[in-house]
């Protein structure tokens, strides 16, 4: 049995085959774009294409994130919160707290056993806290987003980034510049900013060990760093939590199917 | 003799110059960057030589605005706030109500017939609702902030702004461009979003009319409109409510020159505890 997930995030849409033991077999990961319908059926052909399987190669197929409805391939659609729960206990199996910071959002959420979701919070009303809010500032520092969390970690001394808005930040950014304050310093302080925007949320769902940081922020050197800071614990994180969405529907999507299979 | 008022706004510096009757002798206008001194003395200097005035012969100079203790020849400052109240009840002496839209901030103030602040409320936390956010619709636009308000009131179908955060609206409006929508549309629909925003901050000062509107936004049309109608009521606006601030600031000076005047007390905001008395 192999099932896919896919989680089709506001900045990136993610998708991942999983096997019956719930072994990776693909992964992908591609620019949403304005157009979802088109992202969501570009990121299924290249992971179809990843894992080297024909279309009728998965049995069934789950999807979360903002544009789930967008996905004309889907069987099932499963809120980003389960998801991201039980992709990261996925991969990390002690995990209680999860901090996922996507691009325009970020949640904390405490799970229980079998990565059940116990109580979460999240901001999406606004860029403080999430990916654009560092976006902004690295346009604003002209420096290539890829970098910045790798910059950052080369700090002596993090500048406080005191605006909360991303626009205001950006702004104030430039006179920390003006002010003689180094990259390094300044971009540290912006993630010193996100870090405290969520650990504010996961404060008030609970945080326990261990800690899991999944979304795009997930692949991000300086963000792990200053969200360690900030929580005083070891956050957990690798290359595939930034596909935890898409491997948590892919679980819950192969536990669907395999309940209706022994129904039936 | 002479007075002046000096306001450092986030986004632009502004001057303003009175003779001793209190009328408006000189004014300057220049964009605040990133050297905060060198746009006060810029814009003073303006002022001064716009009113046929040396500076050193201005008795009294008041600054405010956010930059208001880096105005270095300033004799002393009052904030922004108080400045509003006093420079909206001297040019438009009904004022009972001031909406004030700057670069970064958006205050609603409820004012006495004396021009004293009775209320204030005010959103300088985020980007939502002020010129930052113009600015922001503009960009994504390709469009200049100058031309958009026009170009709004040309709207038949005002669309709705569903988010909230500056960030989200521009990858809002590239959708709205993307599905074939008109830019007026759009524009509309973006100066309706401020004024609703700006309206329910003036709720919670409450609202009587006449209503002043003040800061940078003010020299939007669209913007005016988009007010007017959200709060059923007409606004005063003019070629000088951009320099309400430095108005209000140069009234004051004034006032202490002229007759010893007390400058006010910093204002609390609405529903801030009282610490004495109250007005």
């Amino acid at each position: 049995m192999r099932t896919l997930g896919l989680d089709i995030g506001a900045g990136t849409t993610k998708a991942v085959i999983l096997d019956g033991s719930g072994a990776l077999l693909a992964r992908v990961a591609i620019r949403t774009g304005t157009n979802l319908e088109e992202a969501t059926a570009r990121a299924r052909r290249e992971v179809l294409e990843a894992a080297g399987l024909p279309a009728e190669g998965v049995d069934y197929s789950a999807a979360t994130g903002y544009g789930r409805y967008q996905d004309a391939g889907r069987n099932l659609q499963i809120t980003e919160v389960t998801c991201h729960a039980r992709g990261a206990q996925h991969l990390f199996p002690r995990t209680r707290s999860v901090v996922d910071i996507g691009a325009q959002s970020s949640r904390a959420i405490h799970v229980g056993e079998e990565g059940r979701v116990r109580k979460f919070k999240m901001n999406d009303r606004c860029a403080a806290g999430a990916g654009r809010f560092l976006e902004r500032i690295s346009r604003a520092l002209e420096v290539d987003l890829a970098t910045i969390g790798t910059l950052s970690l080369e700090a002596k001394e993090p500048t406080t980034i005191s605006s909360i808005c991303a626009v205001i930040a950006e702004s104030e950014v430039i006179n920390h510049v003006t002010e003689g304050r180094s990259i390094e310093d300044i971009l540290a302080g912006a993630h010193l900013s996100i870090a405290d925007r969520v650990v504010a949320l996961a404060r008030q769902v609970g945080v326990e060990d261990e800690v899991t940081l999944t979304g795009g922020l997930a692949a991000n050197p300086g963000m792990v760093h200053a969200l360690e800071l900030r929580l005083g614990r070891h956050v957990n994180t690798g290359p595939d939590a930034i596909y935890a969405g898409a491997i948590g529907a892919a679980l819950l999507g192969q536990r669907r199917l395999e309940r209706r299979t022994a129904a039936s | 003799m002479h007075v002046a008022g000096v306001d450092v706004g986030s986004t632009a510096t502004k001057a303003v110059v009175l003779d001793e009757d209190g009328k408006v002798a000189g004014l300057g206008l220049c964009p605040t960057g990133a050297n905060v001194v060198r746009a006060a003395e810029r814009v003073f200097q303006e002022a001064c030589r716009a009113a046929h005035v040396e500076e050193f012969d201005v008795a009294y100079v008041i600054g405010t605005g956010y930059g208001r203790y880096k105005v270095p020849f300033g004799h002393t400052q009052v904030t922004e706030i108080s400045c509003h109240a006093k420079g909206a009840a001297r040019l438009f002496p009904g004022t009972r109500t001031v909406v004030d839209i700057g670069g970064q901030d958006t205050k609603a103030i409820r004012v006495s017939p004396q021009g004293e602040v009775v209320d204030f409320c005010m959103n300088d936390k985020c980007a939502a609702g002020t010129g930052r956010f113009l600015e922001a619709c503009a960009a994504v636009l390709d469009m200049k902030l100058s031309e958009i308000g026009d170009v709004s009131m040309r709207s038949t179908h005002p669309l709705k702004i569903t988010n909230v955060c500056t960030v989200f609206v521009e990858s809002e409006i590239v959708s709205q461009l993307a599905r074939g929508e008109k830019v007026e549309d759009i524009l509309r629909g973006v100066h309706n979003a401020i004024a609703g925003r700006s309206v329910a901050l003036l709720r919670r000062v409450g609202i009587e009319a006449q209503v002043a509107f003040t800061g940078g936004v003010s020299r939007n049309g669209g913007m005016v409109r988009a007010l007017e109608e959200r709060l059923g009521l007409p606004i005063n606006v003019n070629d000088l409510s951009q320099y309400i601030g430095a108005l209000g600031a140069a009234t004051f000076a004034l006032e202490r020159v002229k007759h010893g005047g007390e400058l006010p007390p910093p204002p609390r905001p609405a529903g801030a505890p009282q610490t004495h008395g109250g007005h």
